[in-house]
């Protein structure tokens, strides 16, 4: 008999403890996979295509199906470093180098506007619309939405297109240890 | 609160943790009166001395300008006007050193002086206080006022406040060592400065104004203690003198006992604070009319002469006040703009005086000496002791030295005020906040490139989506077009008649396709069956004839393609009419192109349709062209043909590539007949060229698809310029493709080798217009120049564009087989 009700009382229990696990599970339904969200979240979002996805997300997508986390040039090693701590992967060199690199220097693209002969290839290769023009009138590139990818150069069939290195402004000047005398009186 | 004002009215003060006693040195400048300075050459005036946007510029290069006139024109939050400090002429607009640690160069106005000064029409109004409030702040915001003590925050942003202000507590503390321009200002100027205040209570309407000023400088502290009297709303307060009192947040504890809340500004607490030298200018600006033109600057340490307060004009050059002071530099020259705690080194005595500049510091090496090694931190504590925030510098500095910029934030990196205290006990000589200056900057570019990152994805995310919705609205037309002719075609019975007159039609011509089908199994050659066909005079027939001598050429072909070429060789030297020759050799070729890709490739779909395509087009040309113009359209499609043809045949048949070069020319020597010379040469040159190339292109690269890409574009520029199209054009037309040839060629015969520097020597060959072909080449040398000759201008831009365009086409194969 006492067999019978510690059955049934743990029967019951299971079945509250089911129902609430049930219930959770409809009540806080994740959407998405959040690994993908938190990696395209480290991605630096230039949509460049280098590690051979079609942007950022997808790539997100690989590393979260098991792809290596060393394929993201304009990241640099700091994403790479971010991308291991999310991973728990190591640490690998930047695909198709050997040991450090340079820290990527951020670009923007300039089109020489005398030169460019209207042809819209380089906004149709844009992944973020930064190139406004029209076809047979010159282009240009809005420099603040302009995430140097790199993927207008290609097509241009004039070569109008320069990839420039971002000016230091003192807005975004960084201070050098050495620049300032330190020891103060 | 009102306990609290009652407490600091009955003169009680509280202390902030930590601070430091550095030397003061202020007794070098505070003997002598505030000077006033001769004009400078120029002046440097930096479009955006305070914190925010900088405002539009609104004078040109050349304006002449008049003292206080303003120079940019505010239009959008944040942002404040600079004004000329004397009349003069513009000169100069352009990025020019400003004051800033960076020493990068930022937009400046330059003005040169006409040595008159004379003023602009000023707007005093004393009586202020019948202004409204937004006018009031208006007449602070077109003045160009920012705090003077140091941040450059626009006055009129801090005194429009929304938050209901019980304090204003006006600092004149100036803990900073050396620098006196504020106790010079009190002790000269009390009684402006009080009124200035007065301009602030009235736009803050606060329950007290507490005047704070150290203990060190009883001189001021008299003076406006002797203005203030009988203003029973006003306090005048001498706090203990201790680094950084003089720090906005420290001077709220010391006065209130209160603390500013992490990332929070003092409006939260009802407090508001002001600089003394921000409320003589704001009393200069309201009660006289004059923009903030000049302030006073300390001109101080052991490399000047004569250490003194001087009245500088924003823009001033550092060299010209230095040099006013009897500057002396020394072997190692070091000149700090601000003070010796919080200043920065300049990169160049150009450098002007800006808004917030309070003192130009020229120490020796013995008072203040240069930074030495920096040690080991030795975890002694000192740094923690120091600090007026109450922080941890030392775990601040190993987290912002090791880049751990989450860390270093959990300690709460962003609420140091960089007073320098922590550094300046340091016996490690650690540059501490200089670290934390770094750790700061990177937090905050790394937020801003998270921000443009996320701006990015938007744009992506949208991009996307528009392209497919564009996508889906085209198929969604094309359906609808489709629908709707369809219907139209029901409704309508005489289109439907249309089309089966059409079917008729079609059907007819099968027919007649049929009918020579027959007569070819007893006449072998296709020459032939051309002049049969021309023997008939309607164009109807020569329709037929042209389907048959195409499908009798595809038979043949089909047997045995090269057994066909010998035909063409020996057949066209009888003197059937041009017209018929030529269409027979076009068609010819074109079977034989069919028939080879079909034997050579896997997939023959595509050249059957290019096939296709080139016989429509063969249709649209050759009505009513001369004989002339058809025989060299011909020839050109026979190369054409026999190019593609090769392609595809295979590439590791470099021989066969080599046969039908020579085949060309012998087939362009047949055809030469009937045409006029020039045009026969310069096509001959043409087809030479594009045999060669093709001929390269298969014995360099491994690779057929590019030239094949190349000949279908060549095809297609043929289409469009051939027709109706003036010898001479044909002529420019030959040259081009003749470049164009070569280039691909090299192109791809150097891929495997060194591309790069052979395509630049390429590319400077087409440039000029003159060409000098290849020594490979050499045997056409002679015909391209004549041809050259005869060039209009209008050709010679034509073949140009077209060099261009075969430059940057071989490039780009260079770069793709790279």
């Amino acid at each position: 008999m006492i067999l019978l009700y510690s059955l049934l009382a743990l029967g019951i229990i299971a079945l509250i403890f089911g129902a609430i696990l049930g219930y959770a599970n409809i009540r806080f339904k994740v959407e998405s996979d959040p690994l993908v969200d938190q990696i395209d979240e480290i991605l630096p979002q230039t949509q460049c295509g280098q590690c051979g996805y079609p942007g950022c997300k997808p790539y997100a997508e690989a590393i979260a199906n098991g792809d290596d986390i060393n394929k993201c040039p304009p990241g640099g090693d700091a994403t790479i470093k971010k991308l291991a701590d999310l991973t728990g992967k190591e640490v690998k060199p930047l695909a198709g180098t050997e040991g450090e690199v340079a820290e990527p220097v951020k670009k923007v693209a300039y089109i020489r506007e005398a030169e460019c002969i209207g042809c819209t290839k380089c906004i149709q290769a844009c992944p973020v619309d930064a190139i406004v023009g029209a076809a047979k009138h010159m282009h240009t590139v809005i420099t603040d939405e302009c995430t140097g990818c790199d993927l207008c150069v290609e097509p241009c069939p004039v070569d109008c297109i320069d990839m420039i290195p971002v000016a230091t402004k003192p807005e975004n000047w960084r201070w050098q240890l050495n620049a300032i005398p330190v020891k103060q009186l | 609160m009102d306990s609290l004002i009652e407490k600091i009215k009955s003169g009680y003060l509280w202390d902030f943790p930590g601070g430091v006693f550095p030397p003061e040195r202020k007794k070098l400048s505070n003997h002598s009166p505030i000077k006033q300075l001769p004009l400078a050459d120029e002046y440097i005036i930096p479009v955006k001395q305070h914190i925010g946007h900088p405002a539009n510029i609104v004078v040109q290069i050349g304006d002449s300008v008049l003292k206080g006139q303003a120079l940019t024109q505010v239009q959008g939050p944040m942002e404040l006007p600079v004004h000329a400090p004397t009349s003069g002429e513009i000169i100069a607009i352009e990025p020019r050193i400003s004051a800033h640690p960076s020493g990068l160069e930022e937009l400046a106005i330059v003005l040169k002086p006409d040595s008159l000064d004379n003023w602009c029409e000023k707007s005093p109004t004393p009586n202020y206080f019948t202004l409204s409030k937004v006018e009031l702040l208006d007449k602070l915001k077109q003045a160009g006022i920012s705090g003077l003590g140091g941040a450059s925050f626009p006055t009129y942003v801090k005194q429009s406040n929304s938050q209901p202000i019980e304090l204003l507590i006006i600092n004149g503390v100036e803990c900073e060592p050396y620098i006196t321009a504020d106790d010079m200002l009190m002790r000269e100027h009390a009684n402006e400065i009080v009124s200035g205040i007065e301009i602030f209570t009235h736009l803050l309407q606060p329950k007290l104004v507490v005047i704070a000023i150290e203990n060190n400088k009883p001189e001021a502290i008299a003076a406006i203690e002797a203005a203030c009297s009988g203003k029973t709303k006003f306090v005048v307060r001498a706090i203990p003198t201790k680094y950084p009192a003089g720090g906005e947040k420290q001077l709220i504890q010391v006065i209130t006992g209160q603390e500013v809340p992490s990332r929070g500004i003092t409006a939260d607490l009802g407090i508001i604070s002001q600089n003394i030298g921000t409320a003589y200018a704001a009393y200069k600006a309201i009660v006289q009319g004059e923009p903030l033109i000049e302030r006073v600057v300390t001109v101080t340490g052991e490399q000047v002469n004569s250490a003194q307060n001087v009245w500088a004009r924003i823009g001033t050059p550092v060299q010209f006040l230095l040099d006013n002071q009897g500057y002396k530099p020394l072997k190692k020259p070091r000149v700090i703009m601000g003070g010796p705690m919080m200043g920065f080194a300049l990169h160049s005595l150009a450098t002007p005086v800006a808004k917030m500049t309070n003192c130009i510091l020229a120490p020796s090496d013995k008072a203040l000496p240069a930074p030495e090694n920096e040690q080991a931190c030795i975890r002694c504590g000192y740094c923690a002791d120091a600090c007026p925030a109450s922080l941890l510098p030392q775990q601040l500095y190993w987290h912002s030295k090791a880049k751990e910029y989450d860390k270093a934030q959990d300690y709460k990196l962003f609420d140091c005020i960089e007073c320098g205290a922590c550094a300046y006990v340091c016996p490690s000589e650690i540059p501490l906040v200089q670290y934390y200056r770094i750790a700061k900057a990177d937090i905050k570019t790394e937020q801003l490139e998270h921000e443009k990152a996320e701006k990015a994805k938007e744009r992506f995310n949208a991009r996307n989506e528009r392209l497919e919705r564009e996508k889906q609205e085209r198929l969604d037309k094309h359906q609808q077009a489709a629908e709707s002719r369809k219907k139209a075609m029901a409704k309508d019975q005489g289109a439907q008649d249309k089309v089966a007159a059409a079917l008729a039609r079609v059907q007819a011509k099968k027919q007649a396709k049929e009918t020579p089908e027959q007569q070819e199994t007893t006449n072998k050659t296709a020459q032939n069956v051309a002049d049969s066909a021309v023997s008939q005079d309607t164009s109807a027939k020569a329709t037929a004839a042209a389907a048959i001598a195409r499908a009798k050429a595809k038979k043949a072909a089909q047997a045995k393609a090269e057994q066909l070429a010998k035909d063409t060789d020996k057949t066209p030297t009888t003197e059937d009419s041009a017209q018929a020759k030529a269409k027979a050799i076009a068609e010819k070729i074109k079977a034989k192109r069919q028939a080879e890709a079909q034997a050579g490739s896997d997939a023959p779909a595509e050249p059957d349709n290019a096939a296709v395509k080139t016989e429509s087009d063969n249709k649209d040309t050759e009505q009513g062209l001369t004989p002339a113009q058809i025989k060299a359209k011909a020839i050109a499609e026979k190369i054409k043909a026999k190019r593609q043809a090769e392609t595809q045949a295979g590439s590791d048949a470099p021989a066969e590539a080599d046969t039908v070069a020579g085949k060309t020319e012998s087939d362009n020597k047949d055809t030469e007949q009937g045409l006029t010379p020039a045009q026969i040469k310069a096509k001959a040159i043409a087809d030479k060229i594009k045999a060669k190339r093709q001929a390269e292109a298969q014995t360099g690269s491994d690779v057929p698809a590019d030239p094949d890409n190349a000949a279908g574009k060549t095809e297609s520029d043929n289409k469009d310029t051939e027709q109706s199209l003036t010898p001479a054009q044909i002529k420019a037309k030959a040259i081009a493709d003749k470049i164009k040839a070569k280039r691909q060629a090299e192109a791809q015969a150097g891929s495997n080798e060194q591309a790069e520097p052979e395509n630049l020597a390429n590319q400077t060959e087409t440039a000029s217009p003159k060409n000098e072909p290849e020594p490979s080449a050499a045997t056409d040398v002679k015909s391209t120049e004549t041809a050259e000759n005869e060039l209009t201008e209008a050709e010679i831009r034509q073949q140009r564009v077209k060099a261009a365009i075969a430059k940057a086409k071989a490039k780009k194969q260079a770069l793709g087989d790279k």
